[in-house]
């Protein structure tokens, strides 16, 4: 007696969780959008994949100089390059999750403005070129391992469990920016001024132990960190970071994810008006 | 099942408002917002704009409505918020299956991908799954007519076949709802004809069809039930003959409306003042005179043009007479009382109305409606024939038949 394919609109209200079946059942559009971005973003550079690979290696490449080099901080007897690369790879995927989702709403305006599906397919979909970016850099960082001898231990098989937090953590900043970002361009400008100090604010390219210890606890309650430690920790084999930080990013992935879920949804049927 | 007596569609109390700033504009960035936050003490303030206002009707599984209005009426409004683009503020929509809608063709295509991968993206983004897409590929390709560069980029399509592959996609839409906006109105002849007939095609199939247009005359050919909006209200709602009798009714009402310049469009940098004929009634074959006088503006620097449309009762555009055309600026430091004078246009008898636009890099003015006169009945022609001498053709023109 009741059609499924009755649609019955209504104004919106104030807490709107994402309707995951009509998300599932319009996957379609998340599926094709990532096609879209991959495959534009690989014709469009002249490198290609070169780019991919060029990108981490070069960024490495010069922390490794200036933090390795230049100001000799630690990196717990692990090569700079490498030490600095896998940094670099967890941080490329909180940042890129981040920023993708958070600019993906005004990036795809002139499908908002006129066609209607559920509107958080639209950053999700902006995750896969990320992904695929870590890819290619994560087995570049493999081939370094091999090259320096450096055996990962058990603690490997909990790698991706820290990818997945990491980008749950950034989707979940970058929904929440992205609702603003509809709303206020400027959040756009701010936004990549903000994640450029915290980059530096984290221990990317060196460790943990060579911060003075009177500034230690600013560095531990800096959720990169937590991410940061866990993946060396995972891949290199470096210390293991303390329990209490590996429960927080735990808590702190779907927490920020399910936050900004909620801050996404409550604006989103008002994007159309206006982006 | 579903009995096919339940209604497609039944809206009731609709109502969608905005939400403009204070200051006329909505703030754009954060810190415009904390700015008009501190301004105001705390309280956020804004004037509120209803684009829609209690609309309620019911649309009959099959039918194909029309949806029409002036601009600003809130055609548009209707048409988004049935296809979710954007969500009501008030009210209650039921649709009784998928909406599918055709707002613009070529939503999504990326300039970058190849025409099969844009049918694919495209597809998806219209709603389609992959199956339908898979099993309709064929029928789109056919249909398109460019088999051969569905591998080519579609930047390197020329304008032509750009539209045609886009509108082959949109129109193996198999949704049960379909809604188009204005769609018809670009393409050229041969695609027109084409998405007229796609389109007729859909409503004779069951399903149903929403229409908005300016062009009454693709709304008469097209629907079988129309409405009327004006001003966010509904005013109308039943046959097209009626809907279109209520359509011409509405200009005096409008017109007076749009005489204030704070209700008009456009951003109010310069603003007409007064836009004349000198006289009501004009014969067929005459010049066209049209005076306008603007004062002036200190809020606008630089030159701005004036572009007048004639239009017909239908709301077809007859005529667009743009100042830039004729090579003539206007310099706002100065009060201008600009006149057009149209030759040669020898208009049909009837009713017509003026709209005046004041550009310049956007539009400082429009007034729609500015003006009204009606041309007599009488022909410009030596002869006098029977009525099917003239009943086709929108303008009459200065002929004469060669004999050898």
């Amino acid at each position: 007696m009741d059609n499924p394919d009755r649609i019955v609109i209504t104004p919106p209200g104030r807490l709107n969780l994402p309707p995951w079946r009509e998300i599932w059942r319009a996957r379609e559009v998340a599926i094709r959008l990532a096609q879209r971005d991959i495959i534009v973003r690989y014709r469009q550079t002249i490198f290609g994949i070169a780019w991919v690979v060029l990108q981490p290696l070069a960024g490495a490449g010069i922390f490794t100089i200036v933090f390795g080099v230049i100001a000799d901080l630690s990196t717990e007897g692990v090569p700079t390059f490498v030490f600095t690369l896998a940094g670099m790879l967890a941080w490329n995927l909180f940042n890129g999750a981040l920023g993708r989702s958070s600019s993906s709403m005004v990036s795809n305006q002139s499908l908002v403005q006129k066609v209607f599906f559920p509107r958080l397919l639209v950053p999700i979909s902006s995750l896969a070129s990320i992904v695929l970016d870590f890819l290619v850099g994560f087995s570049l960082l493999v081939v370094l391992m091999i090259i320096f001898g450096i055996a990962p231990g058990w603690q490997i098989l909990l790698l991706p469990v820290w990818i997945v937090l990491t980008m749950l953590l950034g989707v979940g900043f970058g929904l929440a920016a992205a609702a603003y970002l509809v709303k206020y361009r400027d959040v756009g400008y701010v936004l990549p001024w903000f994640m450029q100090l915290l980059m530096y604010a984290s221990p990317l390219a060196y460790a943990l132990s060579a911060v003075p210890q009177n500034l230690r606890w600013l560095f531990e309650i800096n959720p990169v960190t937590w991410f940061l430690e866990a993946f060396r920790w995972s891949t290199l084999g470096t210390a293991m970071p303390p329990v209490w930080q590996l429960v927080a990013i735990a808590v702190a992935g779907p927490l920020v994810f399910f936050l900004g879920t909620l801050v996404f949804q409550k604006n989103e049927r008002e994007f159309a008006d206006y982006i | 099942m579903t009995s096919t007596a339940d209604p497609a569609i039944v809206v009731s109390g609709l109502g969608k408002t905005y939400r403009l700033g204070a200051f006329g504009e909505r703030p754009s960035t954060s810190v415009q917002a904390a700015i008009q936050w501190l301004r105001s003490t705390g309280k956020m303030k804004y004037t509120l704009f209803d684009a829609l206002d209690d609309v309620s009707f019911e649309i009959p599984r099959g039918e194909a409505v029309g949806i029409v209005g002036r601009n600003g009426a809130g055609k548009s409004t209707l048409l988004k918020l049935l296809t979710r683009v954007t969500a009501p503020t008030r009210g209650r929509i039921e649709l009784n299956g998928r909406v599918g809608s055709l707002l613009e063709v070529g939503t999504g295509f990326h300039p970058e991908l190849t025409g099969k991968e844009n049918i694919f993206l495209n597809g998806a983004i219209l709603g389609m799954t992959r199956k339908e897409i898979l099993r309709r590929y064929d029928e789109i390709v056919e249909f398109s007519g460019i088999e051969k560069f569905l591998a080519t980029p579609v930047k390197r399509y020329s304008s032509g076949m750009y539209v045609r592959l886009a509108f082959s996609v949109a129109a193996h839409l198999d949704t049960e709802i379909l809604a188009i906006d204005e769609v018809l109105a670009v393409g050229d002849a041969e695609f027109q004809r084409r998405s007229i007939a796609k389109m007729r095609e859909a409503a004779t199939g069951g399903r149903t069809v929403l229409y908005v247009s300016h062009q009454l005359q693709t709304v008469q050919a097209l629907c079988t039930s129309a409405m009327l909006l004006d001003r966010g209200h509904l005013v109308y709602s039943g046959t097209v003959d009626g809907t279109l009798e209520a359509y011409r009714d509405s200009f005096e009402s409008f017109a007076l409306a749009q005489s204030d310049p704070k209700s008009r469009p456009g951003n109010g940098k310069v603003r007409l003042e007064s836009v004349s004929m000198s006289d009501e009634f004009v014969k067929s074959g005459d010049d066209i005179v049209i005076d306008f006088t603007v004062p002036r503006s200190k809020k606008l620097i630089g030159t701005y043009f004036v572009s007048a449309h004639i239009n017909n009762d239908q709301g077809a555009v007859i005529a667009q007479c743009d100042s830039r055309l004729v090579g003539k600026w206007f310099d706002p430091s100065e009060p201008q009382s600009g006149r057009l004078v149209v030759r040669d246009l020898w208009l049909k008898p009837g009713q017509y109305t003026v709209d005046v636009y004041v550009c310049q890099a956007g539009v400082l003015d429009a007034w729609e409606g500015a003006w009204r006169f009606e041309v007599l009945p009488d022909l410009p022609y030596p002869e006098f024939s029977e009525s099917s001498s003239t009943e086709k053709g929108l303008v009459f023109v200065n002929f004469d038949y060669e004999g050898r």
